[in-house]
């Protein structure tokens, strides 16, 4: 098969310590490979100049299932101001705030991104997830399917069954609905607004059960751990967006009891009650916590002003947000005894005093936390912004200057309360490419994603060197996928299925008669047919395939 | 799947014949041939009826599937605004249309659009708070039927949400109340195992929008100009939001093909708001029936590749979504479309609309249509002929379909994907 060259680029590979050394990289069936010396070069690519990264990964963007989809129909209005037509190469979609699949795949790659992650699937809605980011072209995708508010876990910590139990159940769990890690998502709380209850801190019992979000969190960061499965237990943790919730932040990383874990858009949990409004920044506090503490890693859920809309599993925060839709409609869905979800329009404004301090409290946490292997790049789109405004927030890491600029525009009283301004960090291309590939493939057991070594997927990303790091970022000259070029210059060049991306642990089969007996007792869908079968998921995926990746930490 | 020599039972089979999507039937084939009378629901033993096989027809004439694919794929190219109308298809179906669509231009519309815009509009509009199949099941404590009396369209509604033996959180089967609103409704299904019979507020469906908004007013405290709502009393709306009020889950079902008057989606948006100004005390739930003959297996898919739901055009500066125009019936009747393609494969009995336009028809094997479409291609059930997706009711879960005998026509997807490489390119 070919051999093809990209000659001279500076690569930043670290994964291998590779920080910006002129090399050449070989390709050969989709994979990096080391020629053999005398052997010829069937393609070559001239990239001297060049920046030279493994393709990007996403770690945590909401790009398929049934909350995304509920998001698309409540904004009709959105869409009208940014459809794509069919091209030549691509198909009719639209993009922004709830973009369709298609329009997610191609700017994604237009970007440089080779893989994303959902990272809130039910379980019951995974086959949804699944045909969605099936048919998202370009990149490759995989999930995180949630526990922790099922009543199925809840009635086995209510009956204090062992922790060899709940392993089973997470490997079950796992396998069925074909992901790549474990989500809590309020941990106990979704279950516990379908009884009524309106907050559930981390040592508060739930109604119905007696159970602690605290034993939740324990027993699925245990049990992640016990089963080897890579992905720590990712946490959105309690009390998201409420002031004064650092606490219960820290209480979170606390209950984990040494077990990783990974707290996702930490950002809407960093929240202190100082000043006049009794809303302050605690990323100080946080990003203290994370640095201490090295079983943690975090992804920040930055905030950009503008339109978009906020998609979550956490019923019963998004009940309580649920007054500040703008424009002003909500959806929350209680579901199958399973988790929840709720959707919520939100406009983040620079005049708002409370959106500009998340503003602000955002990139002190990416700027205070030292390590970029566990401080991961996320908007948490479409949460805090589209993933499209991620270049955007690059520069805002990289260059001071602007940094400041554009701190000096929001809201003064939210400028007085932020240390961002005597933050003089600026991220290097090196860390970027940590926190955006390196980092991303390490904490999700991808050993052939995100980086550049010989036996790596080719999953490429050729930039032009510009000072304008926003510039740089958005339209890459090149972008490989599995070693062929699928987007130039910001435009897609060929249109390519990525895999799926999953684990599967063992577990003990016994495990299914429980669980078809209540399934049968209580459920409206039986056991086998929640099961996924794998020619599901290559159907789904266009028959690009399913990756099954080995369970070891 | 091969053939079945002697009599077997598959069980776990998933119904597609109304949004419920029971997946628990047990299916017996023997000689090839489903024994449906043992289903116990009308509409599946329907379904699941034996069909002729049939054979494509370019105008009248018995033709091989490639001359129809071909004749189809002609009659779409030639045309300047067709529409894709019908959609009752898997998910893969869905797929294969919408990518057809995408390449002619086309206008997409379901069958059961004009019903069902009266929830979307609410959505769009307010949005809702609303709940699944299996949370009632275990929670709900009451329920309220707006305007339904759910069985002909969702038969065993109460046998698999309201009247089941246990649940989660109950000793013994869950204590309900069942309160109806409407006149001349089938209540009978509202009987409870130990013959409790159902409140009944006999008020007249086409003003369930007055009475909603009443008890909005009533929660509110605002005092009222009125007498009575709907027909009804006022102090006998007081006496259901008290109900209301003092349940701990409770859940308004409503079926928007039911609620067939004048700006019905005001009458549902009053109602989701009531249910909004509910949970600031308690818990309750909206609960719309619907996703019938693939309706949100099609809207799904339409969804989440464009962000726009059905009733959109491809146009070639990109995706219009408008519920009133892009009305397939609509655009027919005015002259609009110069081409129909019509997909049906879960009912024969759901023919195009009236039109002279030229027409393709994807119909169920079985189909009797009134006039001679240009082209007919018979196709297979989802389900039945072929294996498959759909989507129940609450949009959360999509469901396996299995094939269950030897193909008696190919599936919409085949069809659908034939026809687009056909199509000049
Ligand atoms: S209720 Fe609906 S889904 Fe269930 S068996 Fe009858 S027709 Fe099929
Ligand atoms: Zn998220």
């Amino acid at each position: 098969m070919a051999l093809i060259r990209l000659k001279g680029g500076r690569v930043y590979d670290p994964a291998h310590g590779v920080d910006g050394e002129v090399r050449d990289l070989y390709i050969r069936d989709g994979r990096m490979v080391v020629p053999a010396a005398d052997e010829r070069v069937d393609q070559e690519y001239d990239v001297s100049g060049r920046v030279v990264m493994a393709g990007a990964i996403d770690m945590h963007t909401h790009i398929g299932g049934g909350k995304v989809n509920i998001a698309r129909a409540m904004l009709p209005e959105d869409h009208r101001g940014d459809r794509l037509p069919r091209g030549e190469l691509t198909r009719s979609s639209c993009g922004h705030a709830a973009p369709g699949t298609l329009a997610t795949g191609y700017r994604y790659a237009e970007m440089g991104y080779t893989a994303c992650f959902e990272p809130a699937i039910l379980p019951v809605n995974a086959r949804q997830a699944h045909m969605e980011m099936g048919d998202t072209p370009m990149v490759d995708k995989g999930g995180y399917v949630m526990l922790g508010s099922d009543e199925f876990l809840l009635r086995m910590l209510a009956g204090k069954q062992d922790q060899a139990a709940i392993n089973d159940y997470i490997a079950w769990t796992l396998h069925a609905a074909r992901c790549i890690g474990i989500k809590v998502v309020n941990p106990g709380g979704i279950s516990a607004f379908k009884f009524n209850q309106r907050n559930l801190n981390v040592d508060e019992a739930h109604v119905h059960y007696g159970v602690t979000p605290r034993e939740i969190v324990r027993v699925l960061a245990r049990g992640l751990d016990d089963l080897q499965v890579p992905h720590p237990l990712h946490i959105h943790a309690s009390n998201l967006g409420v002031p004064g919730n650092v606490d219960s932040t820290l209480a979170t990383i606390d209950a984990a009891e040494g077990f990783p874990i990974h707290l996702t858009h930490i950002q809407f949990h960093s929240y202190g009650t100082e000043g006049d409004r009794k809303f302050s920044s605690a990323a100080g506090r946080i990003a203290e916590a994370v640095n201490a503490n090295r079983h943690v890693s975090c992804d920040v859920g930055q905030i950009l002003f503008g339109q978009t809309v906020t998609a979550s599993g956490d019923n019963m925060a998004q009940h309580r947000n649920a007054g500040h839709a703008s424009p002003r409609k909500f959806v929350i869905m209680d579901i199958e005894c399973d988790a929840g979800c709720g959707v919520v329009p939100f406009r983040y404004r620079d005049q708002n005093f409370v959106n500009a301090l998340q503003w602000a409290i955002g990139l002190e946490i990416f700027l205070l936390v030292g390590d970029p292997w566990r401080v991961f790049l996320t908007t948490d789109h479409p949460n805090g912004a589209p993933f499209t405004s991620y270049p955007h927030l690059i520069r805002l890491l990289m260059d001071k200057s602007f940094r400041n600029e554009q701190l000096a525009r929001i809201h003064p009283d939210a400028q007085a309360m932020t240390t961002l301004a005597s933050i003089d960090r600026e991220y290097s291309l090196n860390e970027i490419a940590i926190m955006t590939r390196a980092a991303p493939a390490k904490i999700l057991g991808m050993a052939d994603r995100g980086h550049l070594a010989p036996g790596a997927a080719a999953d490429i990303t050729v930039y032009r060197e510009d000072a304008d790091r926003e510039k740089m970022f958005t339209a890459p000259e090149y972008v490989f996928k599995d070693g062929e070029v699928v987007a130039r210059d910001g435009r897609i060049v060929k249109v390519v299925w990525g895999r799926f991306h999953a684990v599967a642990p063992e577990f003990d089969r016994g495990i299914e008669k429980g669980l078809r007996d209540y399934f049968e007792r209580y459920l409206t869908m039986r056991l086998e047919n929640f099961k996924i079968a794998e020619d599901e998921m290559l159907a789904f995926g266009h028959n690009a395939g399913l990756a099954t990746h080995p369970c070891r930490r | 799947m091969p053939p079945q020599p002697s009599a077997t039972t598959i069980a776990n089979v998933t119904c597609p014949f109304c949004g419920l999507a029971c997946d628990d039937l047990s299916i017996s084939i023997a000689g090839g041939l489903i024994e449906s009378r043992t289903l116990k629901c009308p509409l599946a033993e329907r379904g699941f009826a034996a069909g002729e096989p049939a054979t494509p027809r370019v105008r009248g004439k018995d033709v091989s599937l490639e001359r129809a694919v071909g004749e189809a794929a002609a009659l779409l190219s030639r045309a300047q605004s067709p529409v894709i109308g019908g959609l009752g298809a898997d998910m893969a179906g869905a797929r294969a249309l919408l990518a057809l669509a995408d390449r002619c231009r086309a206008v997409v519309d379901h069958m059961n659009s004009r019903s069902k815009l009266r929830n979307l509009l609410v959505l769009q509009d307010g949005g809702w708070i609303t709940t699944t199949l299996s949370e009632v099941r275990n929670r709900a404590d009451l329920i309220v039927l707006a305007g339904t009396g759910v069985v002909s369209r969702f038969p065993r509604f109460f046998e698999r949400c309201v009247w089941n033996p246990e649940s989660m959180f109950s000793r013994g089967a869950p204590k309900r109340e069942v309160v109806y609103l409407g006149r001349g409704l089938d209540v009978s299904a509202g009987i409870a195992p130990d013959g409790t019979t159902p409140q009944v507020i006999e008020c007249e469906v086409a003003r369930l929008g007055d009475a909603f908004s009443v008890l909005r007013a009533l929660i509110a405290k605002q005092p009222l100009q009125c007498a009575e709502a709907a027909g009804v009393s006022l102090e006998a709306w007081g006496a259901l939001l008290e109900k209301m009020k003092a349940a701990t889950y409770g859940v308004v079902v409503w079926a928007a093909p039911d609620l067939d008057f004048p700006n019905a989606d005001l009458a549902v948006q009053s109602l989701c708001e009531l249910i909004k100004d509910l949970n600031r005390h308690t818990r309750f739930s909206g609960m719309p029936l619907g996703g019938s003959d693939g309706d949100f297996t099609a809207n799904g898919v339409q969804m989440w590749q464009t962000g726009f739901p059905i009733r959109s055009r491809y146009a070639r500066d990109g995706l219009d979504y408008d519920p009133y125009h892009l009305s397939a019936e609509r655009m027919l009747a005015a002259g609009e479309a110069d081409a129909l393609l019509w997909v049906s494969s879960y009912d024969e009995r759901r023919v195009p609309p009236e039109t002279d336009v030229p027409t393709i028809v994807l119909g169920r094997a079985g189909m009797k249509l009134p006039r001679e479409p240009e082209v007919l291609i018979p196709v297979g059930t989802p389900g039945l002929d072929h294996a498959g997706h759909f989507f129940r009711s609450d949009k959360v879960v999509a469901l396996p379909l299995r094939q269950l005998r030897e193909p008696i026509a190919p599936s919409v997807e085949q069809v659908a994907t034939a026809i687009a490489a056909a199509l000049p390119a």
